[in-house]
């Protein structure tokens, strides 16, 4: 294996990575709701990254569509996901006049 | 032998008084005053006649033991309702039933005035009822139910004037009395069909020998000595023997015909009759025996002391009973169980009598009972003055007379016994018989001779149940003729009874078949029958002996006492102060039993409740559960933070441990390989 040539190891690598990252970004984040939202899109990105990889690397033609339909899935659920998410922070915003993740306990028993 | 009695026939004896009872109970309203008592009357009248045929069919010879109902099996077990006839039982059944006949009679006149009317005859047909399940049983549950059920119905009994604090409290303490005696007897009950696997009484003294040979498991003791302990325990709660004795003379807070049925012919004489039927048992044990005769001994001479102090005319009697209960308890330790249930028989009569008799001075004196308001009674109650002396007499044994029959047997039975013992038990009805005739001559002299002290009343007085505000200054005048009569029907048999007697039920046969005595070993019974020839010339011998002499002295003593010089008691009570304040506080038994059991009871009681219940129970299991819970959840809500990071941080921590978990095999097999 070169090091020139990307190879379904890198695809993995880099899913992986994000993944990790948009992970961590939910632990860590304790100020504001948006970068959460964020860090939850990262997360659905990773694993579309994984999707269209593996279906690249599929070994029949025929299968190949199969991990992109997928993706579009993921990406339409992510867009309404979102959207709603959005449209709760709004008026989460207007009952609470904030949206730092800290503040946000009311589940606590 | 081959006779046997109609199931009909005995099934009527106990029937008709229990179809009385619930007659004049339960339909109170409907059936009327009159009603009440002609119904049970006329129940106890077809029981006595039944008995009586009964009993003349088993002089023939005709015998009874079968089961009438069975109840239930339990693998083994037979629970049953059965009678046993033979002389034993049949004599007990004439004698309940002629005594509560009289009884009954006797309420008309002395309950007239009360409230309670139908409830008290109701009552005394159960407890007649009660007593006959009693007698005729033929195995030991019958005889249990019955046992209870005298003691439920004596409780409801003596409390019959359940507004007065003192009789609460005196029908409460004949329960709680007697409950500690019940217990002794089922432990007995229980050790029996635990060795024998039988309640039928046929088959259990059919292993009685066998029985003798076990030891108790994990001591030293003959199983048969501990089992007819046991048994006796339950005959000292009815049989009103020390320490159980407490509960009779306070159980004189009932009316005066409950008292003559308890003292005479019911509940009392129960324990008597259990150890006289159990006597296939008892013979084989010397030391059951040996106990029995001590605490008889023990019963009998103690408690006639205490008669001589009492000023209440039923207490008098009441512990004359107690006492001669102890001569009939020395009977059975000595062997000579026939003597016992001929002196049971006597008794009855010439105690009921007595005691009925007190119940027509007390209605003359207008319900005053204290003797010291009494004197000179004999010109305005000439029945009840002859009846009474009648009584009396027969009480302290004068020959010919019912009494002197059984006692001056009871007395020779002692004195030819050789178990241990019998000295003491020799010199406590000797002694007894003195005593008896002071205290009963005491009581005689100061409510039918000397003095009429009743139009000034020299002392309070205890009273009965009421103040019929019939003015007290009056002159007290004969009962009407539904008292007397019964009193008459009870003198008769009082005086003949044991002339009649005493040959068929000591010496001849009669009981033969219902009452064991091994003459080898126990030959009081034996050498009693040596020296009798016939009833007569006992008699004429009897003037000769000791004991008759020692009762002479006695009425002489009380004549002396308290008719002659009555500075003479009083100059004694100083002299001799501490005795007399022991014999007030009656061996300070009371006291003991409320200051030291009854305060250790409650003194455990409240441990237990503060401590089990409280403490244990509601503290720890039933709270402790809830605080602990409670604990936990404190904990569990730490780690509920209501942080959303926390939560996810949580969730991946969970997801990575559980895939370690489950990948770790194929894991490992990766890296080893």
């Amino acid at each position: 294996m070169s090091l020139g040539a990307i190879t379904l190891g890198h695809y993995l690598t880099l899913g992986g990575i994000l993944f990790a990252l948009s992970v961590v970004g939910i632990f860590l984040n304790r100020r504001n709701l948006i970068v959460l939202l964020m860090a939850i899109e990262l997360m659905l990105l990773a694993v579309n990254l994984n999707f269209v990889a593996f279906s690249h690397y599929l070994p029949l033609e025929a299968d190949r569509m199969a991990g992109q339909v997928f993706v579009f899935f993921i990406l339409t659920v992510a867009a309404a996901e979102s959207a709603i998410g959005l449209a709760i922070l709004v008026v989460l915003f207007r009952n609470r006049a904030t949206i730092a993740v800290d503040e946000l306990d009311a589940l606590k028993g | 032998m081959a006779a046997t009695l109609s199931q009909n026939l005995l099934l009527t004896v106990p029937l008709a008084p229990l179809a009385g009872a619930l007659i004049a109970g339960l339909a109170g309203k409907a059936v009327g005053r009159r009603g009440a008592h002609t119904v049970t009357i006329l129940g106890v009248l077809v029981s006595f006649i039944c008995s009586f045929m009964v009993l003349l069919d088993v002089r023939e010879g005709a015998r009874f033991n079968a089961t009438v109902y069975e109840w239930m099996t339990l693998g083994t077990l037979k629970m049953e309702v059965g009678f046993l006839i033979d002389g034993l039982t049949a004599m007990m059944m004439c004698v309940v039933t002629f005594v509560s006949l009289m009884v009954h009679i006797y309420t008309i006149g002395y309950m007239e005035e009360d409230d309670g009317y139908q409830r008290f005859f109701s009552y005394i047909s159960l407890f007649t009822f009660s007593m006959l399940m009693l007698v005729m049983s033929n195995n030991f549950l019958q005889l249990f139910f019955g046992w209870e059920a005298v003691g439920l119905v004596s409780y409801l009994l003596i409390g019959f004037w359940y507004k007065r604090p003192t009789a609460i409290f005196a029908n409460m303490k004949a329960f709680l009395v007697n409950r500690v005696g019940d217990f002794g007897f089922i432990l007995g009950i229980g050790l029996i069909l635990a060795f024998t696997g039988s309640l039928n009484y046929g088959e259990v003294f059919a292993k009685s020998l066998d029985l003798a040979k076990l030891i108790f498991p994990g001591s030293q003791w003959m199983l048969i000595t501990v089992i007819c302990i046991c048994l006796f325990i339950g005959a000292m709660g009815k049989s009103a023997q020390v320490p159980l004795h407490v509960w009779l003379p306070d159980s004189m807070e009932g009316p005066t015909p409950i008292s003559a049925l308890i003292h005479a012919a019911t509940m009392v004489t129960a324990g008597i009759f259990m150890v006289a039927r159990m006597s296939p048992l008892f013979e084989l044990s010397d030391t059951a025996l040996s106990f029995v005769l001590v605490i008889g001994a023990i019963t009998a001479l103690f408690m006639g002391f205490l008669g001589i102090i009492q000023n209440d005319i039923k207490r008098v009697v009441a512990y004359s009973t107690l006492s001669q209960l102890g001569y009939m308890t020395v009977a059975l330790g000595v062997s000579a169980y026939s003597v016992a249930v001929f002196h049971l028989m006597t008794h009855a009569f010439f105690k009921a009598l007595l005691f009925l008799g007190a119940g027509s001075v007390i209605i003359g004196m207008h319900h005053d009972q204290d003797i010291r308001n009494m004197g000179g009674l004999w010109k305005h109650m000439k029945i009840t003055w002859i009846t009474s002396l009648v009584g009396s007499l027969a009480l302290i044994g004068t020959p010919f007379f019912a009494g002197f029959y059984s006692k001056d047997s009871i007395i020779e039975a002692v004195h030819a016994s050789h178990l241990p013992g019998a000295g003491f038990a020799y010199f406590a009805v000797i002694v007894g018989v003195f005593v008896t005739a002071f205290y009963s001559f005491r009581m005689y002299f100061l409510v039918f001779h000397g003095a009429e002290r009743f139009h000034h009343k020299p002392f309070p007085g205890e009273h009965d149940h009421h103040d019929d505000g019939h003015g007290h200054a009056h002159a007290p005048h004969e009962s009407p003729w539904v008292v007397w009569l019964p009193l008459v029907a009870l003198a008769v048999p009082s005086v003949v009874i044991g002339y009649m007697t005493i040959g068929p039920m000591l010496f001849g046969d009669f009981f033969k078949d219902s009452i064991v005595v091994d003459a080898a070993r126990h030959p009081a019974m034996k050498e009693l029958a040596e020296g009798f020839h016939g009833a007569a010339a006992m008699a004429l011998h009897g003037f000769t002996a000791l004991p008759f002499w020692l009762a002479l002295g006695g009425v002489v003593t009380a004549w002396v006492f308290y008719l002659k010089a009555p500075s003479i008691p009083a100059a004694i009570a100083r002299t001799f102060s501490p005795i007399v304040r022991i014999l007030e506080n009656k061996y300070y038994f009371d006291w003991f039993n409320e200051n030291v059991l009854a305060a250790a009871a409650r003194l455990l009681g409240t441990g237990l409740w503060k401590g089990g219940d409280q403490g244990l129970i509601d503290g720890l299991i039933i709270n402790g559960s809830a605080r602990a819970v409670g604990m936990l959840a404190g904990v569990g809500r730490l780690v509920q933070t209501g942080h959303l990071y926390w939560y996810a941080l949580v969730m991946a921590l969970g997801v990575f441990g559980l895939l370690t978990w489950q990948l770790w095999p194929a894991l490992n097999g990766a890296l080893g390989r």
